[in-house]
């Protein structure tokens, strides 16, 4: 079969198996716009900005585990795209992300939408690629998605100028099935010996602790996670990234943890002598002051990436493997030792962290005629039976998602946690539901995020894509303000959105449909008719307290055990302490 | 601590750009660093010194392997090695005694003077940095017009090596 250069782009990827691709035309990618019209199978989704197109490949490729595709243009196409191509890097997303370039003889000579993509993506990149030879275009196609989706994922972006698509040049193109690359060899077994350590001093905990995130999820280990907690019975928390690996609902999960976790899981970590941590990497939203992380207990780390180990905390058991080859080992080794769990010795920590729970410290106070973010957020989770597909913005509603959507199974939560990008929730929406048209799908915005990739409403109005926004309306960029409320006196420094716009009328003006809620009493029937319309985009502005906090919050510098605890807890273990019940 | 890394990387552009742009992003620091093809072109050896705590270290090296680009790496100084430099020093030379000088000096460290004007000479030395250090420190100031080093690079001793 006789090809030219995007005619093999195409082709390709449909031998690669992708639907899906997200992406901006222009001069650079012409001749590949018009090898994708003359075919039906790969489907080009046309945002209204590049990275609307990172982030809509990014939610399809976290929802799904398949790799999201982006085609962008040379020049402002490519740096566009950077925010998202980030974003994805961050949180070890697997995407691959095509950018035009100027002719090959053209590069280097500051030419018309000229960019050095591949140097400035280099530092947010898994690997980048810049093809110089139409023969190799294929194969190199092939390794940018090997590289995207084997060990630890990441984004890569594959730079392919012009003369390269040339229509009139065409090779023999065969689909490269295998690829073979020297100097990448991914990890895809753990150390034998290591687990078996590991197991031992699992067994032999005192106050265990299990900590988990996103690698979990990537590796599709949830259900290996699942029988490990369960056969354990051990207390159990999750990132950010991390949530609904492990069922939200079920009691041996305590709570996310790190700066705006619960106080149980947050004591817990404190307090355990042994760590297990799977597939999470000891982020500084997680640890608080690494100095006082976890100042008892030993550290088991399983990690796809070795350089994710002893990184900033360093472990006493390092296991580098895949989660879930490393947790079914594991689960054959609890089977095998003659080794016990110290069960009175588990009773008594699960007691003190049921202490820890009943202070329930994520409780808020509800107004009579003020609409708090935690209960439109529980409104919500009533109203999807928590079975929706929840993508977030960045700020506080992207905590109070995290902490009332209580999330059973994994990739239904699809949030920027490591980048932390406002204007990630709605093109992410967008991409997941490309690949789950059935269900629910909402994005938990605020009205500072959801400006900033508001044009892509005109994209789910073009292809059809019915998600609900949920915007946390408190007219603040919420979570600036609460630190300036907390840290800097009040002073209220840019955080306040003047001139915000009619959100109803700009939903209506881009053809969807506009709902305004303000009373604590109407969130019920506004959030079910929303999700009556099965076939409309419907944006919820939903009108809230301004200055709600999240709570708790682990201040910067400070450990787990030092977090500061809502107004309203404060109140209540005052009064426990007074009738002498709080230990 | 000082080590010395030898790494073997893929001979494509942009390589050399991934492993400077891994050390200054995030805040590694590099002593010097040396890079050429190797007997097969289609790798280039590279001779990265560079000083840190044990942790930063153990971190330089899996983060220079997690680079797609780098096929093997090895940090020399865990071993026993053999480190070298070289380096040219152009000198004033106008005269006597100072030409004589000058030549006695480059006797003395085993240095061969490899151009010479009526005005200058031209030195050529190999050593480890601190030979060519001391080299720079006995030849009075004054006289140096220019020095130019490589960079240290290094090998392991017996029968250890770094090769594919």
């Amino acid at each position: 079969m006789e090809l030219s250069g995007s005619e093999i782009i195409i082709q390709f990827l449909k031998d690669e198996g992708v639907e899906y691709i997200f992406g901006y035309p222009g001069g650079a990618v012409l001749h590949i716009y018009d090898a994708l019209e003359k075919q039906n199978d790969v489907m080009h989704i046309l945002v209204r900005h590049e990275q609307g197109a990172t982030h809509a490949a990014d939610g399809f490729a976290r929802a799904t585990g398949k790799p999201g595709v982006c085609l962008v243009t040379s020049g402002p196409g490519a740096t566009n795209a950077v925010t998202g191509i980030a974003t994805a890097y961050m949180d070890s997303i697997p995407l691959v992300v095509l950018t035009g370039q100027v002719p090959s003889h053209a590069i280097g000579t500051d030419a018309f939408q000229e960019v050095d993509a591949v140097g400035v993506t280099r530092a947010c990149v898994k690997h980048n690629f810049l093809v110089k030879d139409l023969n190799k275009l294929a194969e190199t196609l092939k390794k940018a998605f090997y590289v995207a989706t084997t060990g630890r994922p990441g984004p890569v972006v594959v730079d392919i100028p012009k003369d390269i698509t040339a229509p009139h040049i065409k090779i023999p193109y065969e689909y490269p099935a295998t690829v073979d690359m020297r100097s990448y060899n991914p990890t895809f077994r753990g150390h034998p010996r290591q687990i078996k350590r590991a197991v031992e001093l699992l067994l032999s905990a005192k106050r265990p602790m299990v900590y988990t995130g996103g690698g979990v999820i990537l590796d599709g280990a949830h259900e290996e996670l699942r029988q490990l907690v369960r056969k354990l019975g051990y207390p159990m928390t999750q990132t950010l990234m991390g949530l609904g690996a492990y069922p939200g609902t079920d009691p041996l999960f305590i709570g996310m943890l790190g700066m705006h976790g619960t106080y149980e899981a947050n004591m817990a970590m404190h307090e355990c002598d042994v760590l297990l941590c799977i597939g999470a990497r000891f982020d500084d939203r997680i640890t608080g002051v690494t100095s006082k992380f976890c100042p008892y207990a030993q550290i088991i780390h399983v990690d796809i990436d070795p350089s994710s180990i002893s990184k900033t905390v360093s472990a006493d058991i390092p296991i580098v493997g895949p989660a879930k080859q490393v947790i079914g080992e594991m689960l054959k080794a609890i089977d095998k030792t003659d080794s016990e769990i110290d069960k009175p010795a588990l009773d008594s920590w699960w007691k003190r962290i049921k202490s820890w729970q009943s202070q329930d410290s994520f409780a808020y106070e509800k107004k009579k005629d003020l609409i708090q973010p935690q209960e439109a957020v529980e409104e919500l989770y009533r109203v999807t039976n928590g079975e929706a597909f929840i993508t977030s913005d960045v700020g506080q509603h992207q905590m109070y998602a995290a902490q009332f959507y209580h999330f059973d199974e994994p990739r239904r939560w699809i949030n920027s946690g490591g980048l932390g990008t406002m204007g990630f929730g709605l093109p992410a929406a967008m991409g997941v539901k490309l690949a789950f048209p059935e269900r629910d799908v909402a994005c938990i915005t605020g009205e500072g995020s959801i400006q900033m990739c508001i044009q892509e409403l005109s994209t789910c109005k073009q292809y059809d894509l019915p998600v609900k926004i949920i915007n946390l309306n408190n007219r603040y960029l919420g979570m600036v303000r609460q630190w300036q409320e907390f840290f800097y006196e009040k002073r209220y420094s840019h955080v306040y959105m003047d001139s915000l716009p009619d959100f109803v009328k700009l939903s209506e003006a881009y053809g969807h449909v506009g709902i305004r809620v303000d009373k604590p009493g109407d969130l019920n029937d506004a959030m079910v008719e929303a999700f009556r319309l099965k076939d409309r985009t419907v944006f919820l502005d939903i009108i809230t307290d301004q200055e709600a906090n999240v709570y708790p919050m682990i201040s910067n510098g400070k450990a787990h055990n030092e977090m500061d605890i809502s107004p309203l807890q404060q109140a209540r273990q005052a009064e426990l302490k007074k009738k002498g019940e709080l230990v | 601590m000082r080590h010395i890394i030898s790494l073997l990387v893929e001979n494509e552009a942009g390589a050399l750009s991934r492993i400077s742009g891994l050390f200054s992003a995030r805040g590694y620091n590099i002593e010097s660093l040396t890079v050429a093809e190797t007997e097969d072109p289609s790798l280039s050896r590279m001779t990265i010194t560079t000083t840190g705590s044990d942790r930063i270290i153990e971190q330089i090296t899996k983060q220079l392997h997690k680079l797609i680009d780098v096929v093997k790496l090895q940090d020399i100084t865990e071993g026993n090695y053999i480190e070298r430099e070289m380096m040219f020093v152009k000198v004033k030379a106008e005269g006597e005694p100072q030409r004589s000088e000058v030549k006695r000096l480059s006797d003395i460290f085993r240095a061969r003077i490899i151009d010479v004007t009526d005005t200058t000479f031209c030195i050529e030395l190999t050593g480890s940095g601190d030979k060519l250090d001391a080299y720079i420190k006995a030849m009075h100031e004054n006289n140096i017009v220019e020095v130019v080093r490589s960079g240290s690079m290094g090998i392991l001793r017996g029968e250890r090596a770094l090769t594919l």
